[in-house]
């Protein structure tokens, strides 16, 4: 991967470098490159409980399987329960925030989606899903790296961002995706020595093709883009109040770099601790208050964002599911498929796409699990094509989507 | 090193402690790689690769031997190595317990929680009362009521916060330095999150009686002393797993039913032993997490041990990849369990190639990797000498290897205070940790069972690089208190008014004279800076270089994020 990546970037943007000229026409790229279609993916890392997040109270089988971390049916009126979509789905009670995206149909919910691939490891079931390339553990790069490669090039270090510590498997690659925790401290704090931070800039602009020169190069470049734009300063808009957890920072820092025009096609951020084994809770408990969270971070994005959502959707995921049934200790294991949520501009909102495979234990996946009948490259690559206008072929290596779930319009 | 200290270790090295080496110490030239030493490794080796790489030599050998058994060198330890050689200091670090580390101890004296056994930290950092956070969430309270209450160094979090200063303390301090890259490398392996639930009391306790006494011991042992703390049960929910239709007889779940919990079986298989392609299935993940049913903890939030519980267990017969368990094994299922796994070829395959990774390269070199799984199948998953076996082969001195794996946070951080002829105190080594997280390693709060990777892609990206850079700014120039950098001692005998001196003597010292020409050209550039040679306060005297700065500028270099 490495060496690949290193390739790239000797071909492109670093020997530009070399030569001695400036490397990027920041401003021009600034002014020219001011709108664009965003899409903002979102891991929930641990595998959520789909038949919790968008609960199926209308199969008979959903009933009686989970004694104590069963949703209750929704009732009209009755907000502490769960929100019913369509009649046989609802919203987990703590996905509140989102019922207005539902209502005004521009938030879309895919079921019983995920890999055909049946490991049951988080490892590397997240591995495949960022990878874009279930089964296959060799693709060095990730399929958002891809689709944003894909696009025609733009002379911006902020084409791939995702907030966080680390890099996500599924921006490694070509595109030189940049990763960051927080905009506020994006730079070389060397206070009025202008010294150090020359210093360590023309450290990373000489020297061999590596991935830390390469890496080196792109982030001095971003600095001074984002010093530029002052990003950090742009407040919520809309009365948007972010609920301070990593997810609801990262989004909002995602909403500032999308105001502040620095050219961003594709943005991460992720969410831990889904992984409910042990007393997941129902209405109320452990899951509800990451659903919470998780929900009050999205619908605050989108209000933030206001009309500027028509160029930005969000993609919402998991590795994979939970099983049925709940297990000893009122939580749940390991399972298969997922629900996904899908919203912003162009989505075909208000509806609950796959075909649903049902809770019947002869419908079951390996006799436990909820089985998958969207494979997630469908919409993903679904996403990719129409949204992003890249093809799908070389971001899905190998796969042959079938029929389109007709989610975007 | 003393005279005497290294009349000690030679004695070691020529085997009078177990017969393990056949290196000769005082050798005068290292030339020679370690001699593969554990007396199984050579015969069960099955290849030897066709073309051997070119080897590093001479110190080049001292400094890369340096770098991967260590939190990176300090001043004056190529010369310490160069004195008994390499081959005998790196049989010295393989046998802990003979070398010296009482000012190490002496050190974390004041971190009481680190010797506390579980009962105790359960008693000394009590649950919030429930009532006192409903006060503050009604606005009855005050978050200074509550502070005052409940003091911050009453809290459970401290324990997790004293261990993390120590890892470190020890890092940056202790003589033992092999064995602390060990400790990190299981227990990360062998990961728990600090911050699950009743992990916060036991986290200590984990690494101090699972992990540290066995980290240089026999890789089943690990297994089996991870597989009974209350740290791992709890972490991976093994203590709430029962039989189907368990009813809790006890307790607040008094009544309940409860049933198996798949957690930790899948795990002990995946991430603890076999790999995740070591060849099991979802049934087998079924048959373990069985075995292991009625292994639980005795009044977790009072006293925290092991206990196994007989009206928990599936008394069932399992079969498990293949090999039968009769029915009425009981407790020993389990421990019948952790014999399959860890004499499992997958096992040795899969231990083997994270050692690799860990002190050889991100791509472990196949040939090896096989070496050191035969060394695991002939000694019984024996540690030191899994190390003799990468420590003596050609690929572990090969060009390709040296200098190839990127330092991860914590490592960058503990070798930029020892570059520096740094030392730090617990408090130091408390904001120490906190720089580690800020460049995306947070000490003990890895939440997924995965551990930390150990692999450079994952550790590079812009916001870390900054920080990074800003780490070593913020630690030449002596912004972290409790943190002591050695910077005159460094360059001592350098004539400070001449920039290019100071230069090749921090050069010299921080990343043994071997930076990349372009490195010393731009350093050299940066000498002209004005800011750089800047005038002495009082005005007077010759202008004085910032070594800080330039000193910053080397630690936040490419060559220095390498090891």
């Amino acid at each position: 991967m490495i060496t690949r990546r290193t390739f790239v970037k000797a071909g492109g943007c670093a020997l530009v470098a070399y030569a001695g000229a400036p490397r990027f026409l920041l401003r021009a790229a600034h002014a020219t490159e001011a709108s664009g279609k965003v899409l903002v993916a979102i891991f929930q890392r641990g595998a959520v409980d789909g038949l919790s997040m968008v609960t199926p109270y209308g199969d008979p089988g959903y009933a009686g399987v989970r004694p104590s971390i069963g949703l209750q049916p929704p009732r009209r009126g009755e907000s502490d329960r769960a929100a019913d979509l369509d009649g046989f789905f609802a919203f987990h009670p703590s996905l509140a925030p989102l019922v207005p995206l539902w209502a005004n149909r521009s938030l879309a919910v895919i079921h019983a989606c995920g890999s055909p691939d049946t490991t049951r490891s988080h490892f590397d079931a997240q591995d495949y899903m960022e990878t874009g390339t279930p089964g296959v553990k060799s693709t060095p790069d990730g399929w958002l790296a891809r689709a944003a490669g894909a696009r025609p090039a733009k002379s911006t270090p902020f084409r791939a961002v995702a907030i966080g510590p680390a890099l996500p498997r599924t921006l490694q690659g070509d595109v030189g995706a940049i990763s960051m925790q927080s905009l506020d401290r994006f730079d070389v704090r060397a206070g009025s020595d202008s010294t150090a931070r020359a210093g360590f800039e023309s450290l990373y602009e000489q020297g061999v093709h590596d991935l830390l020169h390469g890496t080196g190069r792109e982030t001095f470049d971003a600095v001074k883009m984002l010093r530029g734009a002052k990003a950090s300063r742009i407040p919520p808009a809309n009365g948007a109040e972010y609920p301070r957890v990593p997810l609801g920072e990262a989004l909002r820092q995602i909403a500032q770099l999308i105001k502040a025009n620095v050219g961003l096609e594709v943005a991460f951020a992720d969410m831990q601790g889904w992984d409910t084994h042990v007393g997941q809770g129902a209405e109320r408990g452990q899951l509800a208050l990451r659903f919470r969270d998780f929900a009050a971070a999205l619908a605050a994005f989108s209000q933030d964002l206001g009309d500027k959502m028509s160029d930005v959707v969000v993609l919402t995921m998991s590795e994979f599911g939970r099983t049925v049934a709940e297990n000893g200790n009122r939580g749940t294991d390991h399972g298969h498929a997922t629900a996904m949520l899908v919203f912003g501009g162009g989505v075909r909102g208000g509806r609950v796409y796959g075909r649903w495979p049902g809770l019947d234990r002869h419908q079951l996946f390996e006799g436990r699990d909820l089985a998958v009948t969207t494979d997630f490259r469908n919409l993903f690559s679904e996403i990719a094509t129409r949204h992003l206008g890249v093809p799908a072929a070389p971001i899905f290596p190998g796969f042959k989507p079938t029929q389109p779930l007709g989610l975007l319009a | 090193m003393n005279a005497a200290r290294a009349l000690v270790c030679a004695a070691l090295g020529l085997g009078l402690l177990g017969g393990c080496t056949s290196a000769k110490a005082g050798e005068g030239h290292v030339a020679a790689p370690v001699a593969p030493a554990a007396p199984a490794a050579p015969a069960a080796a099955p290849t030897r690769p066709v073309t051997p790489a070119p080897s590093v030599s001479g110190e080049r050998q001292i400094i890369h031997a340096l770098s991967r058994l260590t939190y990176g060198a300090r001043p004056g330890d190529v010369e310490r190595v160069r004195a008994i050689g390499v081959s005998a200091w790196i049989d010295r670090q393989l046998r802990p317990r003979t070398i010296d580390d009482s000012a190490t101890e002496r050190a974390l004296a004041e971190l009481t929680t680190l010797r506390m056994p579980i009962s105790e930290t359960l008693r000394e950092f009590p649950r919030p009362d429930p009532r006192l956070r409903a006060k503050i969430a009604n606005g009855e309270m005050s978050r200074q009521e509550m502070l005052e209450r409940y003091p911050m160094e009453k809290r459970p979090a401290r324990i997790a916060i004293e261990l993390q200063a120590a890892k470190v303390v020890r890092a940056v301090t202790s003589e033992r330095q092999l064995e602390e890259v060990m400790v990190d490398f299981w227990f990360n392996h062998f990961n728990v999150f600090a911050g699950k639930g009743d992990v916060r009391w036991y986290v200590s306790a984990y690494e101090r009686e699972a992990i540290r006494p066995y980290a240089m011991g026999k890789f089943p042992d690990l297994v089996r002393a991870t597989a009974y703390h209350p740290a791992m049960l709890f972490y991976l929910d093994n203590w709430l797993s029962a039989r189907p239709d368990f009813i809790v007889p006890v307790g607040p779940n008094r009544g309940r039913k409860a049933g198996l919990n798949e957690n930790y079986a899948r795990e002990l298989m995946e991430l603890h032993t076999l790999g995740v392609d070591g060849g099991y299935t979802q049934k087998d993940v079924t048959e373990v997490a069985r075995a292991f049913t009625g292994w639980t903890i005795d009044r977790p939030q009072t006293d925290g041990h092991f206990i196994f519980r007989p009206g928990m267990h599936d008394g069932g017969e399992k079969i498990v990849l293949g090999q039968r368990i009769p029915a009425g094994g009981g407790r020993d299922d389990g421990e019948r369990v952790i014999a399959i796994l860890t004499s499992h070829p997958a096992t040795a395959r899969f231990v083997a190639t994270k050692l690799v990774r860990r002190f050889v390269s991100d791509t472990p070199p196949p040939a090896l990797v096989a070496r050191v799984a035969a060394t695991y199948t002939s000694t019984g998953g024996d540690i030191p000498a899994m190390l003799r076996t990468i420590f003596g082969s050609p690929e572990f001195f090969s060009e390709d290897a040296y200098r190839a794996k990127i330092k991860k946070p914590f490592e960058f951080v503990a070798s930029a205070v020892r570059a520096l002829g740094g030392s730090t105190d617990a408090t130091g080594g408390l904001a120490l940790a906190r720089a580690s997280a800020e460049i995306g390693e947070p000490l003990y709060q890895a939440q997924p069972p995965t551990g930390y990777a150990d692999r450079g892609a994952v550790w590079v990206n812009a916001g870390a690089l900054l920080a990074r850079m800003n780490f070593a700014l913020g630690l030449a120039s002596g912004r972290y208190p409790h943190v002591s950098v050695a910077l005159p001692a460094l360059i001592a005998g350098a004539d400070p008014s001449s920039p290019s001196a100071v230069l090749d003597r921090l050069l010299a010292s921080i990343v043994a004279d071997q930076p990349g020409p372009e490195t010393r050209a731009v350093l050299t550039a940066q000498l002209s800076e004005p800011q750089i040679t800047r005038l002495s306060p009082d005005d007077r005297g010759p202008a004085n270089t910032d070594v800080a700065t330039l000193a910053a500028l080397v630690i936040g270099s490419p060559e220095f994020q390498r090891r």
